[in-house]
């Protein structure tokens, strides 16, 4: 059982550049976490702190209680799969799978043990004796992720591991991964990537990172539904939910927005202040969610551009203003002859987000 | 003790002990010196860890400072004292008496010719060989035969073209290449096109490469639009002095050409014919080197992106433009790095000269000046004096690759 | 670039030619010295070693069996058959005399009129018949002068005379060994020492780390000529004095600067993942180099150790200097061939095989690893 725990945790490079601030998080064993973040948001730098690869500037990493800051990577209890996999090329797969156990001067029976089962799990049984320039993509993967499960670490800690794969493959090896969770309940998963349907689908909970910081720590449905603040509601669904700018004009139960376009929206799921009268809010719609209507509307533009998927049809709205982000809708089924046309969307009372200052007025104490 | 026992010997005490010295100092550090237990594990390990690489550097460390930092120092002190004199400080005194040698000018003036004409006949060839076995079926063995000077000694190649300069009396069958080629000429026409005229184009191809080079140098200070510091604006009207004396040297020879009275039929003894003579000695040297400029340059064409190529040609390039302008300028850097590099080696050249010619019959250069002075007059503070020119005259190349070093780490 | 629509191909004709031209005169040398190294003295005095390639014009003197022992009767005369040349040599006879002053007054198959009723003829393969009346058969052989092309004639005598003759003062044997001696701990040592200061230069953080590499990178072209002195002068003091010591040694510090280098730039580029992951792995920093980084390293240090061997192998000036004493005993291979340059200046059959002796084992070297050799060139000449 491991449960990990990260407190005030900060990284300053040498040089003085700060990437991460005031990181606290708590993940119970069995957990699979994934991290997830624009580029550059020092997922990766958080994840290799955990592993021990890079040292925390300040706070404190506990792994079971453990105070883990000072400990070297390979007695942490983690293993690593990283996303070039780093399979040593001299070494066949066999050997690759047991080098950290050789290391640690484990007997060769126990070494063969934990090889073979590793290699019956992700079936590379018959790729043991290859080296690993003799192996496709795929292949190598399943050897970094078996060159960990050999070890049996309480963490496993993974680096974007799909990201050099090509986009079917990238969809089995995820499937892989998720049913390897399934088998090991107790076990933890740290998992960084950039891509939201990997984090979608996998994840227990995703933390999401922003502006070296935590923006949201939740399960994957409640970062979609209840995102905490603008940032993790644009960066989790595609296309990006819809922004639009108008002032509180009711307060109470049955918050009243009226939008700067005109539109007005009833939102019966975010309760307002008295104070909050006045107050100048952004409402968030996601496009899924937008349906077209005839009468009272959130949403009224002309239709510049529509892509028709089959299952679904995008509607790229004509922006008002000079930065080209106009309003996009995805309507279910097949919508010809949009084009060029003015078109009303509104949304269910209860599907409109409201943000104050960026953040949710959900969340509000 | 047979030496190659002995050898055997060190190889086994050297390597033995080198890894000894790095296992057991590394056991050391991590078992006993900072061991990883107590309550200040942590903060053992990051000892430990930033105590290491001087664990790992220190044996390079000793043998670079005593094999190479201290004999620099060692050398310009010695260069100021006098050996005879019981190593006293005597200032200048042996540059002074350096400089007053007619032999030690003779040397600094064959080392320029070298710089000069070595390291751009060896990148010319070298580009042209590069260039050409690029385009055929069997370049690789064609390559690999123009490389193998590389592994070949200066002296056995000094060797080699001893066997070409060679010379047999009058009357006698020439075995010398050179000699048979040479005793073709009989001062008719033939004798007019190559010997006479070739010269002369060349000479003047030389005057007039150098001169654009001199005009690239000076326009910046013409133009007035020379955004350059006053040092290096010094450094290019140096270098472009430099540049208008081998233009006069070049004007010169051309009239020398067109003078000289040559002894048709007669073998020639090529290594003591004053001044040519040390262009015979480069030509081993361009000989080995070519092959390596070769080597670079046909790896940093292959390097030329296929694109830029591809849209030269559909602008309508013809070879040579594709050539000249397209692909030499892309490989630019290259060019500079093996040109350097040629010019390290051709500063320190000596066993070539000193196995043909020992410096006799006006080929001296400053390396062999040095041994000489070291070796057979045992004038500690000449022979270091000359040393440090030679030192100096390393120090640009050392100065820009250590910068070159320093942008690259960053 | 071949494919283009278009090309001319008698460019193409032009630049094999040219390469083809390129390669022989760049070749050349080397095989004339080659070649010359397996004919004996008198054919290098006699004619260029280009000449031996081919069948080779050549006047020879040679005398026909004695008649006293060989002459048989044939219908009341006397003969005398032979042959001029060797049994299995190609010889061809172009003509042939019977005086010093008329050497080429005969055709192959003509008859020469020799007074007191003899005659004697010579066919083009060699044989000759001479024949004539009891009483004039006597005597010793008669001398031809005959006009032959001689086919190419290669001996091993050189070599044999240069390594194996334990007489010969001049020969290669020893200083072959010393060579060697020099060569293989110049080579083995400095790579050892350089790999692992390659790898703290490379993958350990410690303050001074930039200021080090800088530092070996400018070491990198210091003149060698400079350490000559001081370092002869240390090597006296501290009683090491000349000897195999003191040149390995020397060896080995002028050739790490190129060593780090090398081993540091390759190093640098190896995946930062797998050292991670060893590190995770639970790996010492020792086994990451010795099991990890070194294996890795094999090109790189392929590419130095063929660099400071040609480098060991060929070097003069080291030997001379800190090497050589005034008994001579450890002469090596390069300054043999300077002496002999010296005392046998015109002796081209002892200078040839000594220098093909001393350029063998690099050529062999060289062709065998070129490929790491070209890599070290890339890796190792300065940027």
């Amino acid at each position: 059982m491991a449960d990990l725990k990260l407190v005030g945790v900060d990284k300053t490079y040498p040089g003085g550049i700060n990437v991460l601030k005031d990181i606290n998080l708590e993940i119970k064993a069995g957990e699979l976490i994934v991290f997830v973040g624009p580029s550059g948001c020092g997922k990766s730098t958080l994840l290799r702190m955990i592993a021990g690869l890079e040292r925390i500037t300040s706070g404190t990493l506990e792994i079971n209680g453990q105070l883990m800051n000072d400990v070297p990577p390979a007695q942490r209890g983690i293993a690593m799969v990283f996303q070039s996999y780093a399979l040593y090329p001299h070494m066949t797969v066999r050997e690759n799978m047991s080098f950290a156990l050789k290391i640690a001067k484990q007997s060769q029976k126990k070494i063969d043990e934990a090889v073979n089962n590793a290699a019956r799990i992700l079936q590379l049984e018959s790729y043991l004796d290859r080296l690993p320039k003799a192996l496709s993509g795929g292949q190598r993967q399943r050897v970094a992720i078996g060159r960990s499960i050999v070890r049996d670490p309480l963490v496993y800690l993974f680096d974007e591991p799909l990201s050099n794969l090509d986009a079917a493959l990238r969809v089995a090896t995820r499937i892989e991964i998720a049913r390897l969770k399934e088998d090991m309940p107790e076990r933890t998963m740290i998992y960084v990537t950039h891509d939201q349907v990997e984090a979608m689908t996998l994840a227990s909970r995703i933390v999401v990172l922003a502006n070296k910081g935590i923006a949201q720590v939740g399960a994957p449905l409640e970062l979609y539904e209840k995102p905490r603040n603008e940032f993790v509601a644009q960066f989790i669904g595609s296309p990006a939910m819809n922004l639009l700018p108008g002032e509180i004009t009711a307060t109470g139960d049955k918050t009243t927005v009226t939008l700067n376009s005109g539109g007005v929206v009833k939102i019966p799921s975010v309760p307002t202040r008295d104070d909050d009268l006045g107050r100048e809010v952004n409402i968030g719609v996601r496009p899924e969610d937008f349906m077209e209507t005839e009468g009272e509307y959130i949403y009224s533009g002309k239709v510049e551009i529509t892509e028709a998927l089959g299952e679904v049809t995008l509607l790229y709205f004509k922006s008002e203003t000079h930065d080209g982000i106009g309003v996009i809708a995805k309507l279910p089924g097949i919508h010809s002859g949009l084009r060029n046309r003015e078109v009303r969307v509104t949304a269910a009372a209860d599907r409109v987000h409201l943000f104050a200052d960026g953040q949710s007025l959900l969340y509000r104490e | 003790m047979h030496p190659a026992l002995q050898g055997l010997i060190t190889i086994v005490l050297g390597v033995g002990g080198c890894l000894g010295y790095f296992y057991l100092a590394n056991l050391a550090l991590d078992k006993y010196i900072f061991p990883p237990r107590l309550d200040d594990a942590g903060r053992n390990i990051n000892r430990a860890n930033l105590t290491r690489p001087w664990l790992f550097l220190l044996p390079a460390l000793i043998a670079l400072g005593v094999y190479l930092a201290y004999p620099v120092i060692e050398t310009l002190r010695l260069s100021l004292t006098d050996r005879q004199l019981d190593g006293a400080f005597v200032g200048f005194a042996n540059y002074q008496q350096m400089f007053g040698e007619p032999k030690f000018w003779e040397a600094m003036r064959n080392n320029m010719l070298w710089l000069i004409v070595v390291p751009a006949a060896s990148t010319a060839f070298g580009l042209l060989a590069a260039q050409l076995t690029d385009r055929i079926g069997w370049g690789n063995i064609a390559k690999s035969l123009i490389f193998m000077p590389m592994a070949i000694s200066f002296v056995g190649a000094s060797v080699i073209f001893k066997l070409i300069y060679d010379a047999r009396p009058m009357g006698q069958a020439q075995i010398g290449v050179l000699n048979v080629v040479w005793l073709q000429f009989d001062g008719g026409i033939g004798s007019l096109l190559f010997l006479r005229l070739l010269p002369v184009i060349i000479l003047f191809a030389f005057a007039g490469i150098v001169a654009y080079a001199v005009w690239i140098v000076l326009r910046p200070i013409f133009s007035g639009s020379s955004a350059a510091g006053i040092l290096v604006k010094l450094v290019q009207v140096l270098l472009s002095g430099l540049g208008l004396y081998l233009i006069g040297l070049a004007l010169f020879n051309i009239v020398s050409v067109f003078g000289a009275d040559y002894t048709y039929g007669v073998p020639q003894n090529w290594l003591t014919l004053p001044f040519w003579n040390s262009f015979f000695l480069m030509v081993v040297l361009i000989w080995i080197q070519t092959g390596f400029a070769m080597v670079i340059l046909s790896a940093a064409l292959r390097g030329i992106p296929e694109e830029t190529i591809e849209a030269a040609i559909v602008d309508g390039a013809n070879p040579f433009q594709l050539f000249f302008r397209i692909k030499v300028p892309q490989i630019m850097g290259t060019i500079v790095v093996v040109w350097t590099t040629i010019t390290l080696t051709v500063l320190k050249v000596f066993d070539i000269v000193y196995a043909m010619s020992n410096g006799q019959w006006q080929t001296q250069v400053l390396a062999n000046y040095m041994f000489d002075k070291l070796f057979r007059a045992n004038d500690w503070g000449v022979g270091s004096a000359s040393a440090i020119i030679l030192m100096l005259m390393v120090m640009p190349i050392l100065v820009w690759n250590v910068a070159n070093a320093r942008k690259e780490m960053r | 670039m071949q494919n283009i629509a278009g090309n001319r191909s008698s460019l193409v004709w032009a630049v094999h030619l040219s390469v083809l031209l390129l390669v022989l005169l760049w070749v050349f040398p080397t095989v004339g010295l080659f070649v010359s190294s397996f004919r004996n003295a008198d054919q290098i005095a006699t004619s260029g070693w280009w000449a031996s390639l081919g069948k080779v014009e050549q006047n020879i003197v040679v005398r026909t069996l004695d008649p006293d022992d060989f002459r048989v009767e044939r219908n009341g005369r006397y003969f005398v058959d032979g042959k001029l040349f060797d049994q299995g040599a190609e010889a061809e006879v172009g003509a042939w005399g019977t005086s010093s002053l008329e050497i080429d007054k005969y055709q192959p198959g003509e008859e020469a009129d020799l007074g007191k009723g003899r005659t004697i003829t010579v066919d083009a393969a060699g044989n000759y018949t001479w024949s004539g009346p009891e009483a004039s058969m006597t005597g010793r052989g008669k001398r031809l002068f005959v006009t032959a092309a001689i086919p190419p004639d290669f001996t091993l005598a050189n070599y044999d005379n240069m390594l194996f003759n334990e007489d010969n003062v001049e020969g290669m044997a020893n200083a072959f060994f010393n060579t060697l001696t020099v060569t293989i701990p110049a080579t083995i040592i400095p790579i050892v020492i350089a790999a692992f200061a390659a790898y703290a230069l490379a993958w350990m953080e410690f303050p001074g780390r930039a200021l080090l590499v800088a530092a070996v990178v400018g070491l990198l072209v210091v003149p060698l000529q400079l350490a000559l002195i001081p370092l002869l002068k240390l090597h006296l003091d501290i009683g090491i004095g000349k000897g195999y010591l003191g040149v390995w040694l020397a060896h080995t510090g002028f050739g790490l600067p190129l060593a780090i280098y090398l081993l540091r730039n390759y190093m640098v580029g190896l995946p930062r993942d797998i050292i991670e992951n060893a590190r995770v792995d639970g790996a010492t920093e020792f086994q990451i180099f010795s099991r990890i980084i070194l294996p890795l390293s094999f090109p790189a240090l392929a590419s130095f150790s063929i660099f400071q061997f040609l480098w060991t192998w060929n070097d003069l000036l080291v030997a001379k200097v800190f090497l050589i004493d005034a008994s001579g005993e450890t002469t090596v291979m390069t300054n043999q061939i300077v002496e002999l340059l010296g005392t046998r200046g015109g002796n081209w059959e002892i200078l040839a095989t000594a220098a093909f002796v001393s350029i063998a084992v690099p050529l062999v070297v060289f062709f065998l690893m070129q490929r790491y050799l070209v890599r070290g060139l890339m890796a190792g000449s300065v940027k």
